[in-house]
């Protein structure tokens, strides 16, 4: 596992990420230049972009289940860029719906804030980044402190299942796609209760440890 | 006062050689990765087999209606045949140009019955020339509030209607659309009911607007766009246009509407284009016209309320949407 975890710590796997990650953005300019999406194109791209923002979200929800899993510590290191390509699929997908597809329509989009609840909350788990994507930077941990830091990031977890309800709520009659999204993101966070729920039984056992061991020790101390 | 600055570049800074002499190796294996997956997508259609199914045949004699909107751009025909919400066969809208090419439509016949003093079934070739076919150019409005502008062809339900004579019981007009598994596989995925049904007013069907159409730009129907016939009632959201009509029935009461039953608080029996009243999760106010950048503003009854507005007359439209 030498030479894994040496690729691991590599700056050029962070490179090879960096760029597999732009793929699908490769692949929506390719179809957008080429004709290959169909007659309602812009429909096309806000999909296009959701789909990626939901998957990388669950892919970096991902990491910290499979550092553990896979005993792979050094996946931390892509956690952060994962994270910041969610908002930026994230913001392409906006962007598209305010810029193109309603072409900065101030009105009719704070209507839609508003009054579709699809849009409510697919505006929430986009807004909830923000700050994530603010706070992203070494620094940003550092003058926080980890643990007001921390909080902030909790943050992703209401914005994943935002993003699950949002798409269930647009879709007109098939719901088996943005189901499937739910069940990959119950998964995640399930994991992340079960984790906690596991280190709080070991925390109270060690509690409970310490307390029976401590009175032995003061009597050999003496 | 000594400034330290940080230095610019260190030897930590600097490419192994390795790394750099194989730049351009991996932007090469780059480039064959991404051609090879393009290559991996589009392999089943290099060995799929010929399409079995009927193909639009051209229609001669064929008139300009005077029912035909005039002043609007005429949606390409590529565009019209390859965006298509006909769940039986898939749920994208690329999907039915897909897997409709098998689809065959011949022989075909319409079951007209129910009120009628002269219930009878009508071969497709003798629906062909109950009437004089006409071109109509109608505006298409999706409920997902996009749009299209298609010349339809055929003639008015209500040549059909009159020839089987109606009794005074009837008061609606139920349709029914084929449905078969063995043609149509991805049918029990669609999320809806199937077969498909809908319904109109017997007034709404009487429209001299509402058409019973055979054909679009010049041919017979090709599948995904509801061959070999199919209704087209412009002033109403596009799903109540019903494709691939297998059997009309004329009925004393309000029939059930597939939509209707999947979401009675969304789809309503009436569902005319109405900017004014909202789909429960979208707005209705504005479309999307295929082709165009801005989105329009949607008109009353898809700016059809000159011939229909006035079987509405003193209808809460909101009530009964």
């Amino acid at each position: 596992m030498k030479t894994l975890d040496s690729i691991l710590k590599s700056k050029w796997t962070k490179v090879f990420l960096f760029v597999l990650c732009l793929a699908p953005l490769g692949e929506l300019t390719w179809m957008i230049f080429t004709g290959g999406l169909g007659p309602n194109p812009i429909n096309d791209v806000e999909h296009f972009t959701g789909d990626w923002t939901i998957r990388f979200i669950c892919i970096t929800l991902a990491v910290t289940p499979l550092r553990e899993i896979l005993r792979q510590p050094q996946l931390i290191r892509f956690r952060r860029m994962l994270g910041l390509y969610a908002f930026f699929y994230g913001s392409l997908h906006f962007t598209t719906w305010f810029a193109i597809d309603n072409f900065f329509n101030f009105h009719d989009i704070s209507k839609d804030i508003v009054k579709r609840p699809f849009i409510t909350v697919g505006f929430t788990a986009f807004v909830l980044m923000i700050p994530l994507a603010i706070t992203s930077t070494k620094g940003m941990v550092r003058r926080l402190g980890y643990k007001k830091w921390q909080f902030i990031h909790r943050a992703i977890y209401i914005t994943a299942i935002l993003a699950v309800i949002h798409y269930l709520w647009l879709v007109k009659s098939d719901k088996t796609r943005p189901l499937r999204y739910g069940a990959v993101v119950a998964v995640l966070l399930l994991w992340r209760v079960g984790t906690w729920l596991r280190d709080r039984k070991k925390r109270q056992a060690q509690h409970a440890r310490l307390a029976r061991e401590a009175p032995s020790r003061i009597e050999t101390a003496s | 006062m000594l400034i330290k600055k940080k230095a610019d570049l260190t030897y930590a800074d600097i490419t192994p050689k390795t790394l750099y002499m194989g730049r351009r190796n991996f932007l090469l294996g780059l480039g064959i990765t991404g051609a090879a997956v393009k290559l991996y997508k589009n392999l089943p259609s290099v060995f799929a087999a010929s399409p079995t199914g009927s193909v639009p045949v051209p229609l001669n004699g064929v008139t300009q209606s005077k029912y035909t909107t005039t002043g609007e751009k005429i949606t390409p025909v590529e565009d019209v045949t390859h965006y298509n919400n006909y769940y039986e066969f898939g749920v994208d809208k690329d999907a039915p140009a897909k897997n409709a090419v098998n689809f065959v439509t011949k022989p075909w016949s319409v079951s007209v019955e129910g009120e009628v003093a002269k219930p009878r079934k009508f071969t497709l070739d003798e629906i062909m020339h109950l009437a004089p076919l006409e071109e109509r150019v109608y505006r298409h409005r999706c409920v997902e509030a996009w749009s299209i502008v298609v010349p339809w062809i055929g003639y008015s339900l209500s040549t059909i209607l009159n020839l089987v004579e109606p009794t005074p019981k009837a008061k609606f007009v139920a349709f029914q659309s084929y449905y078969d598994i063995k043609q149509m596989p991805l049918g029990p995925e669609a999320g809806i009911q199937l077969p498909y049904v809908e319904g109109l007013c017997l007034d709404e069907a009487m429209n001299p607007l509402t058409l019973l159409c055979v054909g679009m730009y010049g041919e017979t129907l090709p599948n995904q766009d509801g061959a070999p016939v199919r209704m087209v009632i412009p002033w109403k959201y596009g799903f109540k246009s019903i494709k691939s009509i297998v059997k009309i029935k004329l009925v004393s009461g309000m029939p059930p509407t597939t939509w209707n039953l999947y979401a009675p608080n969304e789809y309503g029996f009436y569902s005319n284009v109405n900017p004014k009243v909202d789909h429960p999760r979208w707005s209705q106010a504005k479309e999307r016209r295929l082709g165009e950048f801005l989105r329009r503003d949607t008109l009353a009854f898809n700016g059809y309320g000159d011939f229909v507005a006035s079987m509405y007359t003193g209808m809460d439209l909101r009530k009964w949407y």
